[in-house]
């Protein structure tokens, strides 16, 4: 019992990261219909610009660990929604119109270079970090322990989940990107700014992709250049498993793959957990290919 | 923001363009502050930080030209910026900039400026237009597929005598190799993306299983290469029907990520079943092939074989064995290549082509789409695994490192580069993704960086592939004969005028 609960605490905040990566892929596929390869890196950048922070403010002599926090979760936030902004700019918006395989293959070949630009500028080797905020929160008489941390992303993602939530739902901006959601050409004549809506839509998936990065780097403290790769299809994983277009359900399938993860290496070993995911995609695409909380497709002729 | 119709200079408005090279300048900056300026190296004590803000202000100064040059470019002073760019161009080749890659930045950059400048002159424009460019690249793309006609036979023979060139030597077979085994890669996948209009992000599943296939029957039973080929082939084959048949009834995008999935759930199963694949060591020691089975490429063969060299009455010659894995790659990629042209033409061939630009059309005129594609993804798969033996044969050492996703965007790149469904195309794609990181190899590196940058340009530059070629290789009416190499039909954008001028006449 014990051993699950603690299962059930790294279940969660896994999946709690793998959500937050999620919302990223699900609003972008909502909006324009693609698969945004890169958004992996763009998680991997997120963590790298968290842990160069963290480094930074530590120099400067800073070293109040709440007022730390802040500033990697801005900085992280901020600079990683300059880099979601400019690869929508350079390589995806002089294609919306061209044929559906060349933003895929555009956004394939991003993130190969993304990878590298990281690895050159940062260097191959894992970048390993001292714990943050130790300590533990001791349940049932210290039989299970919950890291601090994981607490930490818990907490941070239902509040960022319930802040955006508010933005989609009750701001004009919200409002805008629904609209282009459903039609983007009808949007347009109504006087919404499309691009400015695409846009904005790829700086808030990189945002909350940043926070994730920032959560994987405090939970294990290490991260190289290559996590971006299997987190993105995991997190593509979860997008497509909650109903892709869907912004409850990314996070759902986020918290469903986290969960699977987390038990899958608690009792079977870790070895095989990731091709427990993909299989899990695989049936999820045969027998509900809209997802669990998905709107089914209309086919067009 | 418009682009002017004449080329004569106004007035420039200098507060807006300074403002427009000022934010992307900005931009540069945030972009480049923090993992650019402050780099993480590794100290006795932990993790540190060193930095370079002269890089940054060198990328950002950079940018902040570059955007200046093209503002004034687009205002019609592209005489000034011809030049200015070509001077930026030659002072990178002498100035040292902070490091080689912002030379390298500041090059190309004046390069790409200067040849804008010089697009201006000519036509008064700062910028050809998407349709312009396809047209101008269509015309192009059907001069060479109409040229492939001739020029196909004298590239097979100008492959066929180079072994015996005196350029030959150990490094440009072996590139040569390097080069056949992904031309054939790459029209093994373009049965499956360029005919069939599947999108694969897993083939290099396929290739994996052919070579394990081989190196797994060579290890334990001890068979030998020429009986282990064809069941290679067979194997990946069967892997294609068993992968494929869940997952064919998926729409583009869901099926490239399921393709995805499988390929890396091969490459784990690879490396978490040590006991019977050796795990992330892989399998070494994997048999030469021979030559047919009747005789070997070693000096001393062993009891009752024959050696090559004392067969054919030659001086003995390690070349003997790389000249052969060179001619065997390129049968086996060229049986790949007669095979597509043959079966456009058929029933088969011409069904996936018409999936590959109507799904529900296809099933309403009774097309057994299932079947269809699965043909497709089977024959591919084999392809892949033919392929993937010949791989395990030739390196004599494989390992579950060799078949990352990463091999697998390269030769849809490939496929895709060179223009979906078009044969020459994937042999000028191939040329340029793998022959040129070959060719600078100095530049370790940066191979992989300017690989997915050259991605992301060609894509912006031609969306629809270098050479794309989406005509069907045989009409209805008309022109059915000369179909296949009338250069008028062979382009991307007349495809669909094609046919319907065609069944007009």
């Amino acid at each position: 019992m014990e051993y699950f609960l603690q299962q059930l605490i790294n279940g969660l905040s896994l999946g709690a990261i793998y959500g937050l990566i999620a919302i990223g892929y699900t609003m972008v596929y909502g909006i324009i219909g693609m698969i945004n390869f890169a958004h992996g890196e763009i998680y991997m950048i997120g963590a790298f610009v968290a842990l160069i922070t963290f480094l930074a403010i530590g120099s400067l002599g800073i070293t109040w660990v709440p007022l730390a926090l802040l500033v990697m979760l801005v900085a992280s936030m901020l600079f990683t929604a300059v880099y979601g902004w400019t690869v929508e700019r350079i390589a995806y918006r002089p294609l919306r119109s061209s044929p559906r395989l060349a933003p895929l293959i555009s956004a394939i070949g991003m993130s190969i270079f993304l990878q590298n630009y990281v690895q050159i500028l940062q260097g191959a080797r894992s970048k390993p970090l001292q714990p943050i905020l130790p300590g533990n929160l001791t349940l049932m008489d210290g039989a299970v322990s919950v890291s601090y941390v994981r607490l930490a992303t818990i907490v941070i993602t239902i509040a960022l989940m319930y802040g955006f939530t508010q933005l989609i739902t009750r701001t004009s901006l919200g409002r805008a990107q629904r609209a282009c959601e459903q039609d983007k050409k009808m949007a347009g004549l109504l006087g919404v700014n499309v691009d400015r809506v695409i846009s904005l839509t790829f700086v808030m998936g990189a945002a909350l992709a940043a926070v994730a990065g920032m959560m994987v780097l405090l939970i294990y403290g290490v991260i190289d250049f290559y996590i971006g790769f299997l987190a993105g299809v995991k997190a593509f994983t979860a997008a497509v498993l909650g109903g892709i277009g869907s912004l409850p359900g990314a996070m759902l399938g986020g918290v469903v793959i986290g969960l699977i993860e987390a038990f899958w290496s608690g009792y079977m070993g870790s070895e095989w957990k990731d091709v427990a995911t993909f299989t899990i995609l695989v049936l999820v695409l045969i027998f509900r290919p809209t997802g669990l909380l998905g709107r089914p497709e209309i086919e067009k002729v | 923001m418009t682009a002017i119709s004449m080329s004569s200079p106004r007035a420039i408005a200098w507060p807006a363009i300074l403002k427009e090279a000022a934010m992307t300048a900005f931009v540069a900056l945030l972009l480049t502050i923090p993992l650019v300026g402050l780099r993480t190296v590794d100290r006795p004590t932990g993790l540190g930080l060193e930095t370079r803000w002269n890089e940054v202000a060198a990328a950002v100064g950079l940018v902040f030209l570059g955007r200046l040059g093209l503002c004034l470019i687009r205002e019609g002073h592209a005489v000034t910026v011809l030049v200015l760019a070509a001077a930026a161009t030659a002072a990178g080749f002498f100035i040292a900039m902070p490091t080689e890659a912002l030379r390298v930045i500041l090059i190309g950059g004046g390069a790409v400026i200067a040849i804008r400048a010089i697009l201006a002159i000519r036509t008064g424009r700062s910028k050809l237009s998407q349709a312009e460019r396809d047209k101008r690249m269509d015309h192009i793309a059907a001069q060479v597929q109409h040229a492939s006609r001739w020029l196909g036979p004298i590239a097979v023979v100008v492959a066929l005598a180079f072994p015996f060139t005196p350029l030959a030597d150990r490094q440009l077979l072996d590139i040569g190799i390097l080069l056949l085994t992904y031309i054939m890669l790459g029209w093994g996948l373009n049965i499956v993306v360029g005919l069939a209009g599947l999108l694969d992000l897993g083939y290099v599943a396929f290739y994996a299983v052919g070579a394990y296939s081989y190196a797994l029957l060579a290890h334990y039973f001890g068979f030998s290469f020429w009986v282990c080929l064809p069941l290679a082939g067979f194997l990946a084959a069967m892997s294609g029907v068993l992968l494929g048949f869940p997952v064919l009834r998926l729409r583009g995008d869901y099926f490239a990520i399921v393709t995805l999935g499988f390929g890396e759930i091969i490459r784990i199963i690879l490396i978490n079943w040590y006991q019977f694949t050796g795990g992330p060591n892989g399998i070494s020691g994997i048999p030469r092939p021979s030559f047919f089975g009747i005789a070997d490429f070693t000096r001393t063969p062993a009891e009752g074989t024959a050696a090559f060299h004392e067969m054919f009455g030659l001086e003995f010659s390690p070349l003997h064995r790389i000249i052969f894995l060179y001619y065997l790659i390129l049968v086996l990629a060229l049986v790949v290549n007669l095979f597509t042209m043959r079966v456009r033409k058929l029933p088969l061939g011409r069904a996936w082509e018409a999936l590959r630009e109507d799904d529900i059309a296809c099933a309403s005129l009774g097309i057994n789409r299932t079947n269809m594609k699965l043909a497709a993804f089977a024959i591919a798969a084999m392809f892949g695994g033919f392929a993937g033996s010949f791989f395990a044969t030739r390196q004599g050492f494989i390992s579950p490192e060799s078949f990352t996703f990463i091999e697998s965007a390269i030769i849809l790149a490939i496929v895709v580069l060179g223009g979906m469904g078009s044969q020459i195309g994937v042999v000028v794609a191939t040329l340029l993704v793998i022959g040129l990181p070959e060719a600078f190899r100095e530049l370790a590196d940066y191979r992989m960086l300017t690989f997915g940058m050259g991605m992301v340009l060609i894509m912006l530059w031609r969306p629809r592939g270098l050479l794309a070629h989406r005509d069907p290789t045989i009409l209805l009416h008309g022109r059915s004969k000369g179909g296949s190499g009338g250069p008028a039909a062979g382009t991307a954008a007349a495809g669909g005028q094609g046919i319907a001028g065609g069944s007009a006449k």
